[in-house]
């Protein structure tokens, strides 16, 4: 458990920002340019001292009042926004530099899983300023791990990025997030990172945090701006429960209901994330007997909020009972009236099998 | 030509300059760290103070030097005796003259730097003074090379500043430039050709010296 609170003055820009996030899985710090994240992150990390803070973490205090631990007696571990090897130290002396000093008692996360996960043995013997980005981001990572730290920041750890380097360490990341037991505090302006990888969302707007909680319950919050996005979407953990070679379609539970998606997404048990988007959900009120349309599941409408001059997001709780994972439906307003769809009403959705998108494959 | 009295001038100069340049380093790195720490009016302060010698003429250097090496100087009362015309004079006149062709490069380095390295390491367990040692003096090693070189070669070449606190006492102050003085004064073109030579080549030797160096250590790095 991570709890934080820090209030104070940079400048113009004023602080005043708390959350509880849990002692694992990871919790997006998420919000525009200039909110604060990045702020609360390296307050958090000790790397600046507002005039007042509140931390502690896995029930030790890391601040309070006049009470400051140094940077270097937290057992943390920081990715910074840019690539911030040191150039005079060899690939191997970068992730040895923290792995020396560490306090920890054994190691927790091994070297050699270390660079297995994240694929950076080939770049051992590389001389640090022929790296690129991506493999460059992706030794910083290593290194902060191999610092066996009991908390792990990272501030946008691939906004300096191009789209080929994000796509080639955002599996790195997924595989990260399945495999690591520490908390992660993950900066990020972007949703779509965010909703690959958080479990659990801060929302930051002008120094004060506006929200907080489990990521699926805040996408589909018709409170906060996530719902009225141009591209709203929900994003559901599932289990694999089976794949059928000869359509090459995987069985997945979700809460709710089970699903066809694409592809082998990994053993039977696995767990897998699914995004459905809001557009790619019709209602109806017939079942699709006639269609090829392979998901249709029902579900009760929660409510409906208007989307622009002549569309609605509907939210619906998959499962006849509405027991299920929370899904949106964006539909016309015309739709919306013809069928005189009310809160509380079970309807059948049906989602377009490509409208599983980004599905990530978790061990364990 | 090159008797034994131009020899143990050379020795003593090289004696002088390597002395300045050892404290100049010991003295100077911890400077410009604190310099290259923020701002404040203390540290500007401070910095003009260091930058001082290279606009001062250095006679008046050396007026104020030996009146701090004066009879009645607290100096003088604390040390039991006056520095003016020794060794250890002379070289307390070149590291103050020669502090900021030290400090300065270094501090550019430190501030090159950012503070980005020093944070990276705080986050990897690294006591300040344990990242100081094995990432802000590595990364600073190219200004740290200039900065050593510069205040050497500018110790050899002093002049001024010699010759207001030091005199001309052979094997204690009597250096190059003194001693080519000397030369000119008695009309003994030969040997002042030859140490002035000799000191133009040095000169010429250091400046391509550094220049291949520094090329070098940027090469190494992004």
């Amino acid at each position: 458990m991570i709890e934080a609170r820090f209030s104070g003055r940079l400048g113009r820009f004023a602080l005043d920002a708390g959350f509880r996030a849990p002692g694992q899985g990871v919790t997006a710090l998420f919000g525009p340019s200039g909110c604060g994240k990045t702020t609360m992150l390296r307050c958090i990390a000790g790397l600046m001292r507002l005039q007042g803070g509140e931390l502690r973490v896995n029930g030790e205090l890391w601040q309070s009042g006049r009470r400051f631990r140094p940077v270097h007696r937290r057992p943390l571990a920081y990715v910074f926004q840019e690539a911030s090897l040191f150039p005079h130290l060899s690939v191997a002396g970068n992730l040895g530099y923290g792995r020396r000093r560490s306090r920890a008692r054994g190691p927790a996360i091994a070297f050699d899983e270390v660079v297995e996960l994240l694929g950076i043995a080939p770049l051992f013997d590389r001389p640090v300023p022929q790296l690129s980005g991506g493999e460059r981001q992706r030794v910083a990572i290593g290194r902060a791990l191999l610092s066996q730290p009991e908390l792990l920041l990272m501030d946008e750890p691939l906004s300096a990025l191009d789209r080929i380097s994000k796509d080639e360490i955002l599996p790195y990341l997924e595989r990260l997030h399945a495999g690591l037991s520490i908390p992660v505090l993950y900066v990020s302006h972007d949703m779509a990172e965010v909703e690959r990888l958080a479990d659990t969302l801060v929302l930051m707007e002008a120094g004060r945090v506006r929200a907080a909680g489990p990521l699926a319950g805040m996408l589909a919050d018709p409170a906060l701006p996530l719902l009225h996005r141009p591209e709203p979407g929900a994003v559901l953990d599932g289990r694999i429960r089976c794949y059928g070679p000869h359509y090459g379609l995987s069985e997945v539970d979700v809460p709710g209901g089970r699903m066809l998606v694409p592809g082998a997404l990994g053993e039977a048990g696995g767990r897998c994330r699914l995004r459905i988007a809001a557009r790619d959900v019709s209602l109806g009120r017939l079942p699709p007997d006639d269609t090829s349309i392979l998901n249709a599941l029902p579900a009760r409408i929660l409510g409906g909020e208007p989307a622009g001059d002549n569309q609605m997001t509907v939210r619906l709780a998959l499962g006849a009972a509405g027991e299920g994972a929370v899904i949106l439906s964006r539909i016309s307003r015309l739709s919306w009236d013809r069928l005189q769809l009310t809160p509380g009403e079970t309807i059948i959705t049906r989602i377009k099998a490509v409208a599983l998108v980004d599905p990530l494959t978790l061990p364990r | 030509m090159f008797d034994e009295t131009m020899m143990q001038t050379v020795l003593l100069t090289l004696r002088l300059a390597g002395a300045t340049t050892v404290l100049l380093l010991l003295i100077g790195t911890p400077l410009a760290w604190w310099l290259s720490q923020g701002g404040g009016i203390l540290r500007d302060v401070a910095a003009t103070l260091v930058s001082l010698p290279i606009v001062l003429p250095p006679t008046v250097l050396g007026f104020y030097l030996l009146i701090a090496m004066g009879p009645h100087s607290p100096l003088t009362a604390l040390l039991g005796r006056s520095l003016a015309f020794s060794f250890e004079g002379l070289l307390l006149g070149s590291v103050i003259y020669s502090l900021p062709f030290v400090v300065n490069p270094i501090r550019n380095a430190f501030q090159a730097m950012g503070p980005r390295p020093m944070e990276v390491a705080a986050t990897l367990r690294a006591h300040p003074l344990d990242a100081f040692a094995t990432v802000a003096l590595p990364l600073a090693s190219p200004g740290i090379l200039t900065g050593a070189i510069l205040g050497f070669a500018h110790t050899v070449g002093e002049f001024g500043v010699v010759l207001m606190i030091g005199g001309a006492i052979p094997g204690q102050t009597k250096v190059i430039s003194i001693t080519i003085f000397d030369y000119v004064e008695t009309l003994d073109w030969a040997r002042a050709h030859l140490l002035a030579g000799g000191m133009l080549a040095f000169s010429f030797l250091v400046i391509l010296a550094m220049t291949l160096i520094e090329r070098r250590l940027a090469g190494g790095r992004p």
